[in-house]
């Protein structure tokens, strides 16, 4: 008995890795895909600090941010640069790990946070916020005692509770929590566009400024929250994610092979929800991040399910990146940089569907 | 008992049903047809509510009146050119959204298609706001062939990215090439929004969706399309059957699988642009309708797909009816009253048994 459970057990051509109880497959294409990943996420976050009406170079940037530089490049660094680049790294990388932990935990690539409703849930609360802040006057001066962050935050983790409760019976099937997902999705984009058309055309204005996801005058209040929920919500997924090759299989297997499938889902969902809505309340609903950087990672490390740390690397640089042509691109006018995401992501997404076919062909 | 267990059965139960013996047989058929006869009497009491009630309360018998004979007064001006366009422009575009979504979902084997996810919306949206942004078109004759130009392109896009390669769309590459579409063509209309005061006014209007029509020669334009895209969704229903069963199957059971795509993407863009020209992208009908369909007729597509349709009419109408009840004298649009209606009917129907899966 034992001595069969001892017996080293090859992964044919792999060599598994074993340290305690924990064990894994080395396999090199995946580790490649994420040092490319990072590499890229780096050089866009040093571009990011760099670039502007203020130049520096990535060297100077790199000097300043090890305590040189004189007082303008720190102000400039410190004070306005950095904190907005980090804000994009965060909230791409809470976008990219929330859709990663959906998309495989639904077995669905379109079940990303944006199509379950926890940013249409954050932005309803959010426009609700603008739209009547300035003429309702019991809700505008909540909106101003808490902050529009904090409202996009309670909607987004309303919606995802509610998703949640919803799909709940006796336990939570996949395929009907993407369903009451797209349920509360309609329902609170239609209040979104419905609100929109109540509201004064300036306050619509505003707000689909934020509906489309905006870095413009991002600081380190920012930052903060998003990297503690980032530094928490992380390593709880990747212990979750142990169980996420068994939730592949349907649920009696599943329950077969010993694990307990509603904890870990219920586990990885909440911490999909909190980190999507932390990822809203900071920059507002990014669009196509969480769709795009999973599926992004999984064609490219040729994975069976998408990766989650190298979504949420992708998710990071994919932010950056699209920060960067916000700012620098389009003259002295600024694009909200949910639209340069969209820009950025969707022509690659569709070069590698396109790609995929080429080499099944060959 | 085991009649109203079959109601609710994945495809695979069916299948297994389909050698026992023909009693049973004749008894589903039975049923379907008594739905359809159920359903037939659903639209036809959705379109009277729809002509007899309105902001200004008439009385059913003056209604009734100024249907039949139209004396040019006020109440017959009303009930003519206003609510009877409306009553049709619901049928015809409700019958067309629950037919497209029902083919969407069956092509793209995803319980979650609608015309969001294949490009077609924001297609038609790029298109309506550009028109406004560079031609400073801003009524609904003028946008409403960018419109159905928008929807098509983007449709054709999708597809054509879908099955790049000669080997055909498979369902997960063209939902995720469909929104990658929809991202590329979110992208300009956002920009193009928020640099311009006016077309983000004509948009956020547009973009709830109503079918208060000021212009009946709108149903003339559109009418043409919207019947030859219901004959092509129709005559799909074959095809889409023998894919259910898997491209490969379907192929050896010698259907040409790239022209059922071909008919059925075609017959997708035809509707949906039509239904958005007119009445801006309504969003829940495509989603809903196939599934509570599917609730009364299986995975069979022959059935689904009039049903669909049918109960498309149906759920736009009454949809449309409460918004006029809800707010009086003013009115909430039919796309924000289809959500608020519909998700808690949806939602509470995904939770009260299994569904059929696709």
């Amino acid at each position: 008995m034992t001595r069969v459970l001892d017996a080293p057990q090859q992964v044919p051509g792999r060599s598994p890795l074993r340290l305690g109880r924990v064990s894994g497959v080395f396999r090199v294409r995946p580790m490649l895909v994420l040092l490319g990943g990072l590499v890229v996420l780096l050089g866009g976050v040093l571009l990011d600090i760099g670039l502007g009406e203020y130049q520096l170079s990535p060297g100077q940037v790199l000097v300043t941010l090890f305590g040189g530089g004189d007082y303008a490049d720190q102000y400039v660094v410190f004070g306005l640069r950095m904190p907005r680049a980090l804000t994009a790294v965060l909230v791409g990388a809470a976008l990219g790990l929330a859709g990663a932990i959906t998309q495989a935990v639904a077995r669905n690539p379109l079940a990303s946070p944006d199509m379950l409703g926890i940013t249409s849930g954050a932005g309803a609360a959010a426009v609700l916020v603008i739209v009547f802040g300035g003429t309702a006057g019991a809700l505008g001066g909540l909106a101003e005692a808490v902050g529009l962050p904090v409202v996009a935050l309670v909607g987004g983790l309303l919606a995802g509770f509610a998703i949640y409760g919803l799909a709940y019976r006796g336990g939570v099937d996949s395929y009907r929590i993407v369903l009451v997902g797209v349920g509360i999705t309609a329902l609170a984009g239609n209040a979104i566009y419905w609100l929109l058309t109540v509201g004064d055309v300036n306050d619509a204005g505003r707000a689909m400024v934020w509906l489309t996801g905006s870095l413009n005058a991002r600081g380190w209040d920012h930052v903060v929250p998003t990297a503690i929920a980032l530094a928490v919500l992380l390593p709880m997924t990747l212990v979750g994610a142990h169980s996420l090759g068994a939730l592949q299989f349907d649920d009696d297997t599943v329950r077969g092979i010993g694990v307990r499938v509603n904890l870990a889902r219920g586990v990885l969902l909440l911490a999909a929800v909190v980190l999507a809505s932390i990822a809203t309340a900071a920059a507002g609903p990014v669009q196509f991040v969480a769709l795009a950087a999973p599926q992004i990672a999984l064609r490219l490390s040729r994975s069976s399910r998408p990766p989650l740390v190298a979504s949420l690397v992708f998710g990071g640089a994919l932010v950056v990146a699209a920060d960067l042509l916000s700012r620098t691109a389009f003259g002295a006018a600024e694009m909200p940089v949910g639209i340069v995401t969209a820009i950025l992501g969707a022509p690659y997404l569709i070069y590698l569907l396109i790609r995929r076919y080429r080499e099944d062909r060959a | 008992m085991s009649r109203s267990g079959t109601v609710g059965s994945p495809p695979g139960t069916e299948r297994e049903a389909a050698p026992e013996p023909a009693p049973r047989l004749g008894a589903r058929r039975r049923r379907r047809l008594l739905g359809l006869a159920v359903l037939f009497g659903v639209l036809v009491v959705s379109c009277l509510l729809s002509v007899a009630i309105g902001a200004k309360s008439i009385p059913l018998g003056d209604v009734w009146t100024s249907l039949v004979a139209p004396a040019g007064s006020e109440n017959s001006l009303i009930v003519w050119d206003l609510r009877l366009p409306r009553t049709v422009v619901g049928v015809l575009v409700g019958a067309a959204l629950g037919l497209a979504g029902a083919l969407m979902q069956g092509h793209t084997r995803n319980p979650i298609a609608d015309p969001g996810i294949l490009g077609i919306t924001q297609g038609a949206a790029l298109a309506v706001v550009l028109a406004v942004y560079s031609f400073g078109i801003s009524s609904l004759y003028g946008y409403i062939w960018f419109g159905f130009a928008g929807a098509l392109l983007g449709a054709l896009a999708v597809f054509a990215i879908g099955s790049m390669g000669g080997a055909g769309a498979t369902p997960v590459t063209l939902a995720l090439a469909g929104m990658a579409i929809s991202a590329l063509l979110q992208a300009p209309t956002s920009a193009l929004v928020l640099s311009d005061q006016e077309s983000l006014d004509t948009y956020r209007f547009w973009k709830v969706g109503s079918i208060a029509v000021t212009d009946p020669g709108v149903i003339w334009q559109v009418l043409p399309f919207v019947v030859a895209g219901l004959v092509l969704g129709l005559a799909n229903a074959s095809g889409l059957n023998a894919l259910a069963l898997g491209e490969d199957v379907a192929r050896g059971l010698g259907h040409r699988v790239q022209w059922t795509r071909r008919l059925g993407v075609l017959a997708i863009a035809v509707l949906v642009g039509a239904s958005a020209a007119v009445c801006g992208p309504i969003s829940f009908v495509g989603l809903v309708v196939p599934h509570i369909a599917r609730y009364f007729t299986g995975a069979d597509h022959r059935w689904l797909l009039p049903f669909s349709a049918l109960l498309g009419s149906s759920l736009v109408l009454l949809a449309d009816v409460v918004g006029r009840m809800v707010a009086r004298p003013a009115e909430v649009q039919v796309g924000v009253m289809l959500a608020m209606v519909g998700a808690p009917f949806f939602i509470a129907l995904v939770r009260r048994r299994k569904l059929v899966r696709l």
